[in-house]
């Protein structure tokens, strides 16, 4: 009995996945439970099982094309059974496609009807790369000899942005030599200049309008635009500014990594773990608006912001409160290393109570970060750097450190955040409270 | 043909088929020897003879464990032929060699111990029954490929001669093991090189379920020396003293003129191959036929019959034999099971790493 | 320092040992009055006397079992296989009595022998003259198996495994014989067994090769070189026991291995070798460990499908730059 295969829900928020590789083609012979495709979900591409058994008669959606949920996106049946109803009641297969070439289509609008058709002379869009590095394998996998793995992690090069010459994508040990030869991104996160190509003007050539070419939006590109235009517009966001001196928390943080060189934390990590502390002492913050209620929660979940290549996507510390310092870095160092692998489940990288997003790395020295709901604020950390500061009227020179909190105004009044700000303020300054377990 | 062909013991009758069949003639000869030793060899082949029952016991219940293969109904050939060597002569032989180890000099203790695989056994458990070996006593093993003695009990005579120590080997075999090349490649080299081995087949008729005239194409073992110009005879296995005439004439000729013999000794065996036998090969008549001349009971009656042995003598000599018996099964019982770390020991005399 | 053949070094080592030890004794086929096969036991007769060099009939399994028996009995047998091929029809009296009696016997029986011959392929003798079966040995615990690869360690490993208390399984080979190289003249100079050799060091890369092919994997790395690609060449010369702390503490060093062998790749030494460096050198590894052995195949007789069969500079060469991703 031939049975439709539809576009599954593989993870909470998804509404639509792409196919980013058929794991079968046509003709294949499928039993239940074997992996079938893998799926583009907003946040991490999972695998498809297949729920019937017999061969895949027909593909409906291609590699790199879309569909919504439910949509079929394949037949499997008997080799010879007749399959043509099955097929008359599939949409035709470009339709997902069409939604998402359309520009300035309303994102939540469902599988479009019948769109008119790009106009002829733009560029047609490339068919979407499952992977946007053809040496990379397409999903997933990262493959590292076992010495370029050893000396990465001792160099503290991220394998994420190392590409890899062996055979299948191989990292290898000279990838590793290179990457630690290449000058690092320093600690202010400086992006290193590359040396510019500068062609000059031809003689006599008038320019028009400047030529342009069209990429699909990625799954996870389409969901933050979804997502944060549900925060930024609907949220009534105020922003509380203010400067920290962190002299005594880098010292800590050198102390901790000279006895626990294993443990390798940053001031990063010693930021959540603050905030987590501070949160406990201001349960209204670590709170969140649900329509008809509040709802305060226990623990301080962090959502700890991690670049990717395909986008912006929090993986959370559950329990940071209770969690040590050295346990946050491993964590962080773990689900950062998933996320830009996009293997994170979907369990961990929502439901956190407070985000935490850090740019200093990128020399930025403050700025406002946008709310993700539901919580109720999120911190904005800019750059650490020494700056001359004003003391018992004498200049002295600290490293200073500017945070931005957004907080959500339906809940958290701007006295509510302060306090909570000033709080978080006093312990990073002074780290020892930490220790006073008052 | 040399002077050095097939020799028949004295008295004995023509046909080698026929040899274990029919009494004993000879009657004389005993009174060669003194009662001591005439008393010390019936008391060993009894005490052989009672251990390999409590040996068929204790398998029974477990206590022995693998193969066991018992010398009931052959004691006369491993006692007779061990009997005229001296204690430095080299005996080798194969898996059924309970009896052949005790009359060589092994301790029971130290053989059931070994069979019950403990610390004590004279191999320290690691050999089980197909594997004693005392080098105190120059019992040099106890090997379990058919055959695989002959070689090696070669190269032991080729030793002796090498030193110019005046010692024998004996190389004790069954009939089957003669269709291996070995025996064969062993021969041609003992009289090549003129070594001083006594090559003593024990042919007991069955290579474990198989005759001997299924397997050999010609089944007079003795006659095959001729093929090596090798001195050789025939001897009733169940006469404990033809064995060891036998065996002194090959003693002599090895010792002082360093030739090598081949002996083949008639015998029977009167339970399986092994333990794990069920003897379904031949009758319960054939046993019976042969058990009438079982060599305990022959020797016991002849020594009677010289008055060199009563009835009282007979019950002391069980008593002894059951106490002996009986201290092995003990001792093996009390006696611990090897350290584990025997486990990895005595791989190398001379361990690299 | 001589520079002589190996047949002279190992010729010398017999005629030291010989002379060292009235219970080393000397037999095999042709050994004597036709000075050996291959020449490797030249003169000894005439040195020693017909009762220390004996020939013996073509009687392997015969006169293997008497080497071992005259072992359990005090002597010390060198046994010469006219090549181990032949040592086959012997592997019951080898494997059954001289590797396990010391161990079946609870301790009571050492069996000091030597097993020597020339072991693997020559010039065109075909299959049954060809094989290069050294992983049989090895595998069985009781034994050792040597493989030297130059005249000095032929010298100093032969009189090592004679003064050995243990079965030696000790290989030449046809090819080497004639090869030349310096030996020490002094009658104590010995090599232990057990240890390997860097014959050349390096940094990119770790071949570990053995008898016929340490010359092979030296001229691949002289190869390389030209390339600017460094390789270490080690030479376990002992097969067991397999020194291989000396094999990881290179790999640590290169992270990149090729194993090269003129035997079958099949459960042979260097499936044992990568085995190991898999175990306990996995972390260091940029690339599995590749085996460049011999064709699995009986030797054929052509000159052109022998030369096929074996491994040569260029693959040895092609191999190292696959492990190295070049």
């Amino acid at each position: 009995m031939a049975t439709q295969v539809v576009m599954p829900k593989l993870s909470p928020t998804m509404e639509e996945g792409q196919v980013a590789r058929w794991l079968k083609k046509e003709g294949d012979k499928v039993s239940m439970g074997e992996p079938l495709a893998e799926i583009d979900t907003d946040k991490a591409t999972m695998e498809m099982q297949a729920l019937s058994a017999g061969v895949l008669r027909k593909v409906l959606v291609g590699e790199g094309e879309s569909a919504p949920l439910g949509q079929p996106i394949a037949i499997i049946g008997e080799p010879d059974e007749d399959i043509s109803e099955l097929l008359k009641s599939a949409p035709p297969a470009g339709a997902a496609k069409e939604t998402v070439e359309t520009e300035a289509k309303p994102p939540e609008s469902e599988k479009a009807p019948a769109q008119e058709k790009p106009a002829a002379e733009e560029e047609p869009s490339p068919k979407p790369e499952p992977s946007t590095d053809g040496r990379r394998p397409a999903v997933g996998r990262m493959l590292v000899s076992p010495i370029a793995a050893r000396m990465a992690a001792e160099a503290g090069v991220d394998l994420s942005s190392v590409q890899g010459s062996g055979p299948g994508g191989r990292i290898i040990k000279s990838d590793i030599e290179a990457a630690m030869k290449a000058p690092k991104a320093a600690a202010t996160g400086a992006p290193q200049l590359r040396p510019l190509a500068t062609p000059k003007a031809q003689p006599g050539a008038v320019y028009g309008p400047s030529a342009y070419r069209d990429e699909p939006l990625s799954e996870m590109r389409r969901t933050i635009a979804r997502r944060l235009v549900t925060s930024l517009g609907p949220i009534p966001h105020f922003f509380l500014t203010t400067e920290i001196e962190m002299d005594r928390a880098a010292d800590m943080r050198q102390q901790i990594n000279a006895l626990y060189p294993d443990a390798k934390v940053s001031i990063n990590d010693v930021i959540i773990k603050v905030v987590a502390v501070a949160l406990i002492q201001h349960p209204q913050v670590n709170a969140s608006f649900q329509d008809k209620t509040v709802r305060f929660y226990e623990h301080a979940d962090i959502g700890v912001a991690v670049a990717t290549e395909n986008g912006l996507i929090t993986p959370v510390i559950r329990a940071a409160d209770v969690k040590s310092m050295p346990e946050i870095a491993n964590e962080v160092r773990e689900l950062a290393g998933r996320a830009r692998g996009r293997k994170l489940k979907p369990e961990e990288y929502t439901g956190a109570t407070f985000s935490i997003s850090n740019l200093g790395m990128f020399g930025i020295d403050e700025f406002t970060a946008v709310i993700n709901p539901p919580e109720a604020a999120i911190l904005a950390v800019g750059a650490m750097s020494e700056k001359p500061v004003v003391k018992n009227g004498e200049i002295e020179i600290h490293k200073m450190m500017r945070v931005t909190m957004s907080c959500d105004h339906r809940v958290v009044d701007g006295a509510v955040g302060a306090q909570f700000l000033q709080t978080f303020k006093q312990i990073l300054e002074n780290p020892l409270y930490l220790f006073l377990g008052a | 043909m040399s002077s050095q062909t097939t020799q028949r013991q004295e008295n004995a009758p023509a046909s080698a088929a026929a040899v274990i069949d029919e009494p004993i003639k000879n009657a004389e000869a005993i009174t060669e020897y003194d009662r001591e030793l005439l008393l010390r060899i019936f008391h060993q082949m009894l005490l052989i003879r009672r251990f390999e029952e409590k040996c068929a016991e204790s398998y029974s219940i477990g206590k022995i464990g693998g193969f066991c293969h018992l010398y009931i109904g052959q004691e006369a050939v491993g006692v007779g032929a061990i009997s005229a060597l001296r204690r430095d002569d080299y005996v080798i032989t194969s898996y059924r060699e309970h009896g052949q180890a005790i009359a060589k000099g092994i301790s029971p203790e130290a053989v059931m111990a070994e069979l019950y695989g403990k610390a004590t056994g004279c191999s320290k458990g690691k050999g089980g029954s197909m594997h004693l070996f005392d080098a105190s006593v120059n019992f040099m093993g106890g090997h379990a490929i058919v055959g695989g003695q002959i070689p090696l009990a070669t190269g032991l005579a080729f030793a002796s001669k090498y030193k110019e120590t005046d010692q024998v080997t004996v190389c004790f075999f069954g009939e089957a093991a003669v269709n291996q090349g070995a025996f064969h490649e062993s021969l041609n080299m003992a009289q090549l090189w003129k070594l001083p081995c006594i090559y003593l087949c024990e042919n007991n008729m069955y290579g474990m379920g198989t005759s001997a005239q299924r397997a050999m194409s010609m089944d007079e073992v003795a006659t095959k020396a001729c093929a090596y110009e090798l001195a050789a005879e025939f001897v009733d296995g169940m006469d404990v003293l033809a064995m060891r005439r036998a065996t002194e004439r090959a003693v002599e000729r090895a010792r002082k003129h360093s030739l090598p013999t081949l002996i083949e000794a008639r015998t029977y065996r009167y339970m399986g191959h092994s333990m794990s036998d069920p003897g379904k090969y031949r009758t319960r008549a054939e046993i019976e036929k042969y058990q009438e001349r079982d060599p305990i009971k022959l020797f016991r009656a002849r020594l009677e019959e010289n008055h060199l042995l009563t009835e009282d003598d007979v019950k002391q000599i069980e008593e002894q034999v059951r106490e002996q018996v009986e201290r092995a099964v003990k001792f093996a019982d009390d006696s611990p099971y090897p350290a584990t770390e025997e486990l990895m020991t005595d791989i190398y005399a001379n361990p690299l790493r | 320092m001589a520079v002589i053949t190996m047949r002279d070094a190992l010729n010398d080592a017999l005629r030291e040992e010989l002379a060292r030890d009235p219970n080393v004794f000397l037999m095999g086929e042709e050994v004597a009055e036709y000075q050996g096969a291959y020449k490797v036991t030249r003169g000894l007769l005439e040195e020693f006397g017909a009762k220390r060099v004996i020939d013996s009939p073509i009687t392997e399994l015969g006169f293997a079992g008497l080497g071992v028996g005259a072992a359990m009995a005090g002597l010390r047998p060198i046994i010469e296989f006219m090549t181990f091929n032949f040592s086959i029809l012997a592997t019951d009296q080898i494997i059954n009595s001289a590797a396990k009696m010391l161990y079946m016997s609870g301790g009571q029986f050492k069996i000091p022998i030597v097993f020597r011959g020339p072991s693997g392929s020559a010039y065109q003798v075909s299959s049954q003259h060809s094989q290069a079966i050294e992983s049989w040995y090895a595998y069985f615990p009781g034994l050792k198996v040597v493989m030297p690869s130059t005249p000095a360690d032929a010298k100093g490993l032969l009189k090592s495994a004679i003064r050995d208390d243990d079965p030696v399984i000790f290989m030449e080979q046809e090819r080497m014989y004639g090869m030349k190289g310096e030996v020490p003249e002094d009658e104590d100079f010995t090599i232990p067994l057990g240890v390997a050799d860097i014959k050349r060091k390096g940094t990119d890369a770790t071949i570990v090769a053995r008898s016929l092919m340490v010359p092979t994997a030296l001229k691949a790395a002289e190869e390389l070189e030209k390339e600017g690609i460094s390789c270490e060449v080690i030479d376990p010369r002992t097969i067991r026991p397999l020194d291989i702390e000396t094999i990881i503490e290179s790999v640590k060093k290169t992270n990149r291995v090729v194993v090269a062998e003129e035997s079958h790749p099949f459960c042979g030494v260097g499936a044992e070798i990568s085995a190991e460096i898999h175990e306990q050198a996995f972390d260091y590894l940029d690339a599995p460990v590749k085996r460049v052995s011999g064709v699995d195949v009986p030797m054929p007789y052509a000159k052109n499908l022998e030369a096929l069969a074996l491994p040569d500079v260029p693959q040895l060469v092609a191999a190292v730059k696959e492990v190295a991703y070049l």
